[in-house]
């Protein structure tokens, strides 16, 4: 790179963009000398270099933080689908345009993809050169000690005069061993250059940094590839189990909905059954602060897997259950009243546990109900679950407590065609009453239907009875069952995700906060004339200290300072003339020799 | 325990406003050391020329003559700086004697001891880590910023930065008192985690550092935007004009370091705020796939969460990029932090999502 063009500045230890702040300055007119003749391949290296130049990453980066913005402001299909659809029911018009736009699919969106594959490309074609030249320089030798030290920011000098008789040379080369020693223990790499009239150690250290940063970067890298090619062997799926009731690990089976990346097969998920025997959960008592708020939510399961005994698993939130690579969790729960629906005649057409969805913290629920044979019409029931009712001014019931002290179930009914025999997809939690009469409810001559637990009553126009059971007979723990919905998952992803994450945070420590940074020290035998030395025949050294940073490092000065102070005190011979010395320019970092 | 007929919560929220009132107090005190410490640095200035009148005087002639620089120029606002950067990295006991300074940091020690009773005892009521509403994030996360500040001092003379600390403490501290306040209750399922305790908290922790960071970056664009003021004076040639620099931008900037020396300082904070940030984007994702089952979701918190890393990433970036270190990297780090407050307050208040916790109706 533009290493070559520093003549003084030691070899670059480290290859960088062009822009980096830390590679050489362009010389003027740097530009025009490379502007014209640029054939096809000129203009794609050129693009290139612009690509993984810092100053596009950095446009990039700010891009991409801006691009997310929108998703937090609009609802997105993949986090809040039901936000979306009250969107397009809030704002006709600017719906179809913020569609078009791909708003609502912020983070598949083609701009946003773009930009962040743009800035991964970006991202791999500066790691990899980066790659390249660290390692060559992880096994590279200490560079040539500069000519001239002095010219160095941080740089400390002192004289040491020699005793009577003694070889300069040789106490030179005893002073650069020493040195070499103890930058050696300090953790650096040295290399010792001696020549003429001078000896000298070279020392580096903090090649972890770049390390660090390359691991970073190769990190980030890891995490892409890891959630976009585990996204494709994901799988979640959805089921609701009523207690007493069971779930088969299979697409046909158990699901009430399921949604599989693209390389899953569906044929061979993990056979396993889970059991629902019980759910707990436990509500604040009345009178306390926080009154009727849910929690130690616990689905207790019997888990059963081929050519295994069955075993006991729970699942709460917070704690997902294993099962064979997949993870279950607990997403809801709620009261799954059992309705007995009879003909006239006392036979039993309809028995079911029916799952009511509950519409806020007292646990108010609501389910459909649908009689499709055996009555004189098809039968659709709305109902309303208050597992505490208490009566409304109005008249009307609402629950107070989300625990089962007073459950009523109300019900209205509706009699006619449930449009399910033409083959028409129709949600079970819901009922559309096209095409059938009210019979019992507000708008039909007969009120509602009120049962409570072990109440029989009769459906109007003597179609039959109804019976909300009481489910302790059936040897349930409450009147009531509860149900729980799980969600099940498989993200063999995740854990690659989460181990390139360590490993960016690990490279992240070391990228930031070790100091990259060489050092030299330079002992140069001086005539006792320049020295003005202790007199006599006796000769001095004038030791040289000197470092550079690569990169941050608010501590060079600091390095340079302590490694004068040891040697000089190692050397024992400071006392000779103090460490004094140095020229102008440096004179702040002489300060701080003391 | 005395029949107040207060609760431990009560006895919480009395500390927490007295605390709110000694850090007002605190706030007074160190605009007052701002107000006068710029006198004080034109006192100074004026003995050292005296000193320097005296030398010459005595030496007559000598070279120490050649020192005298052009009142008011960029030689002069480097030479305050490079004394102000020797009083920003003076150990304790050699550091400047700003009266007003002094009584503001002491003032903020007693505040923040409130402070800590006031959270301390609301996690005892509460019979939890007190981290777990927007009232006791806000509670804690102020708490946080006031300790890193205090820490910090122990390190570098950053009293300068008390104003700013104390004033963003009582703004943000007061105004959750007012308006954030909560009742001890139950906590819910999601919450009962271990991540609670740490994810939380270390976010907090990088947001107390982003503050600061933010706070010298602002100094910073201040005293770059005095620096090139000086030098445009000396470009334009006069040196009584150099006089006119010394009324640009306001008179504390003369006791403050370079604007260098600013962002040197508002990087390392901001190096050590991002990596608690990331640790909380991870240890997020982990708590995350354990409690809704899936690592990452693009919840309005996590993508402003992920914003606000990228914004911070793109900071460091600037850093090393040539051409954006100093100004634009410091609009950065202030765009950071404003990131960082929007997320604490705009989106908990305001946005929907699944981090629901804040106990605001």
């Amino acid at each position: 790179m533009s290493s070559s063009r520093s003549s003084s500045a030691p070899v670059e230890g480290t290859l960088r963009p062009a822009d980096h702040a830390d590679s050489a300055a362009p010389e003027p007119g740097d530009d025009r000398i490379t502007q014209p003749q640029l054939g096809v391949i000129g203009w794609i290296r050129w693009g290139w270099r612009q690509l993984t130049s810092m100053r596009t990453a950095l446009v990039l980066l700010l891009l991409l933080a801006v691009a997310a913005v929108p998703g937090s402001i609009v609802p997105q299909r993949s986090a809040d689908p039901n936000g979306v659809s009250q969107y397009r029911v809030d704002n006709p018009d600017l719906f179809p345009v913020l569609d078009s736009l791909q708003l609502f699919d912020v983070y598949t969106s083609a701009w946003f993809s773009a930009i962040y594959i743009l800035l991964f490309i970006s991202l791999i074609g500066c790691v990899i050169p980066r790659t390249k030249h660290h390692w060559k320089a992880l096994r590279a030798r200490p560079p040539r000690t500069p000519a001239r030290l002095s010219r160095l920011d941080d740089h400390v000098e002192t004289v040491v005069a020699l005793g009577e008789g003694e070889d300069a040379g040789v106490a030179a080369a005893a002073a650069i061993d020493l040195a070499q020693v103890q930058l050696r223990k300090a953790g650096y790499r040295v290399e010792r250059y001696d020549g003429r009239g001078a000896v000298s150690v070279s020392a580096e250290r903090g090649y972890l940094r770049e390390t660090g940063n390359l691991v970073f970067h190769a990190s980030l890298v890891g995490v892409l590839l890891a959630v976009g090619i585990g996204g494709g062997l994901t799988y979640t799926g959805q089921t609701v189990i009523v207690e007493g009731d069971s779930f088969a690990n299979s697409l046909g089976l158990g699901y009430t909905s399921f949604n599989p990346g693209r390389f899953v097969d569906t044929e061979a998920l993990s056979p396993y059954a889970l059991t629902l025997d019980s759910f707990d959960v436990t509500y604040t008592p009345v009178g306390e602060a926080g009154q009727g708020q849910a929690g130690s939510f616990a689905a207790n399961l019997t888990v059963r897997e081929p050519g295994q005994e069955a075993r006991a698993g729970v699942v709460r939130v917070n704690h997902p259950l294993e099962i064979g690579g997949d993870r279950v969790y607990l997403m809801g729960n709620g009261y799954a009243p059992t309705v007995t629906v009879r003909d006239p005649d006392g036979n039993v057409v309809f028995r079911e546990d029916v799952e009511f969805l509950p519409s806020d913290t007292t646990m108010t629920s609501q389910g459909v109900i649908k009689v499709t044979d055996g009555l004189s019409d098809q039968l659709g029931l709305v109902g309303f679950f208050y597992p505490t009712a208490a009566d409304l001014p109005s008249g009307a019931l609402t629950s107070v407590f989300p625990d089962l002290m007073n459950p009523v179930m109300t019900l209205r009914v509706y009699a006619g065609d449930l449009g399910i025999d033409d083959g028409t997809p129709r949600n079970v939690y819901a009922l559309d009453p096209t095409g059938m009469t009210q019979i019992a409810g507000p708008d039909a001559e007969s009120p509602s239907l009120e049962l409570e637990p072990g109440q029989t009553v009769d459906l109007p126009n003597g179609m039959g009875t109804i019976t909300f059971e009481d489910a302790t007979e059936s040897g349930a723990d409450e009147v009531v069952k509860r149900y729980v919905s799980l969600s099940v998952h498989r993200d063999v992803g995740a854990p690659w995700v989460l181990t390139f994450a360590v490993l960016a945070l690990g490279g992240l420590l070391a990228a930031l906060f070790v100091p990259r940074r060489r050092l030299w020290v330079k002992a140069v035998p001086v005539d006792d004339n320049a020295a003005g030395g202790a007199g006599g025949r006796a000769g001095a050294l004038r030791i040289e200290y000197a470092g550079l940073a690569r990169g941050e490092d608010p501590a060079i000065a600091v390095a340079v300072a302590d490694l004068a102070r040891d040697h000089g005190a190692a050397m024992g011979r400071n006392a000779a003339t103090g460490q004094n010395a140095t020229t102008g320019q440096n004179a702040t970092n002489t300060t701080k020799v003391d | 325990m005395l029949d107040t007929g207060m609760d431990l919560d009560d006895i919480s929220r009395l500390l927490v406003w007295t605390a709110v009132a000694i850090y007002a107090l605190a706030f007074i005190a160190y605009a007052i050391d701002l107000g006068r410490r710029s006198d004080l640095a034109v006192q100074g200035k004026d003995a050292a020329v005296k000193r320097e009148a005296v030398a010459v005087g005595v030496s007559a002639g000598a070279a120490s003559a050649g020192h005298a620089t052009p009142v008011g120029g960029i030689d002069e606002v480097r030479a305050q700086e490079a004394a102000a950067q020797a009083d920003l990295e003076a150990p304790l006991g050699a550091r400047k004697r700003y009266l007003w300074a002094r009584i503001g940091t002491s003032l903020t020690w007693l505040g923040f001891l409130f402070h800590v009773g006031g959270d301390v005892l609301r996690g005892i009521a509460a019979g939890r880590v007190p981290w777990s509403n927007m009232y006791e994030f806000a509670l804690t996360g102020t708490m946080l910023i006031v300790a890193v500040y205090l820490v910090v001092l122990f390190r570098y003379d950053l009293r300068f930065l008390g104003t700013f600390i104390t004033g963003l403490v009582v703004v943000l501290l007061g105004g959750t008192v007012i308006w954030f306040y909560t009742a001890v209750l139950p906590l819910a399922d999601p919450l009962k985690s271990v991540w609670l305790v740490i994810h939380v908290f270390v976010a907090s922790l990088s947001t107390a550092l982003f503050a600061l960071a933010f706070a010298l970056s602002v100094l910073q664009l201040m005293q770059s935007r005095r620096e090139h003021f000086a030098i445009a004076a000396v470009g334009a040639g006069a040196a009584g004009s150099g006089a006119g620099s010394e009324r640009r931008g306001l008179r504390f900037l003369r006791t403050l370091p370079s604007a260098d020396v600013l962002e040197s300082l508002a990087y390392r904070f901001t190096i050590i705020g991002f990596i608690f940030w990331t640790f909380t984007l991870i240890a997020g994702s982990i708590w995350a796939n354990d409690a809704w089952g899936r690592y990452w979701g693009f919840d309005t918190k996590e993508v402003w969460t992920f914003v606000i890393w990228v914004l911070y990433a793109g900071y460091i970036h600037a850093r090393a990029t040539r051409g954006w270190r100093g100004t634009r990297s410091a609009w950065l780090s202030i765009v950071g932090f404003a990131a960082v407050m929007f997320n604490f307050t705009i989106v908990n208040m305001f946005f929907k999502g699944l981090h629901v916790y804040s106990g605001l109706e």
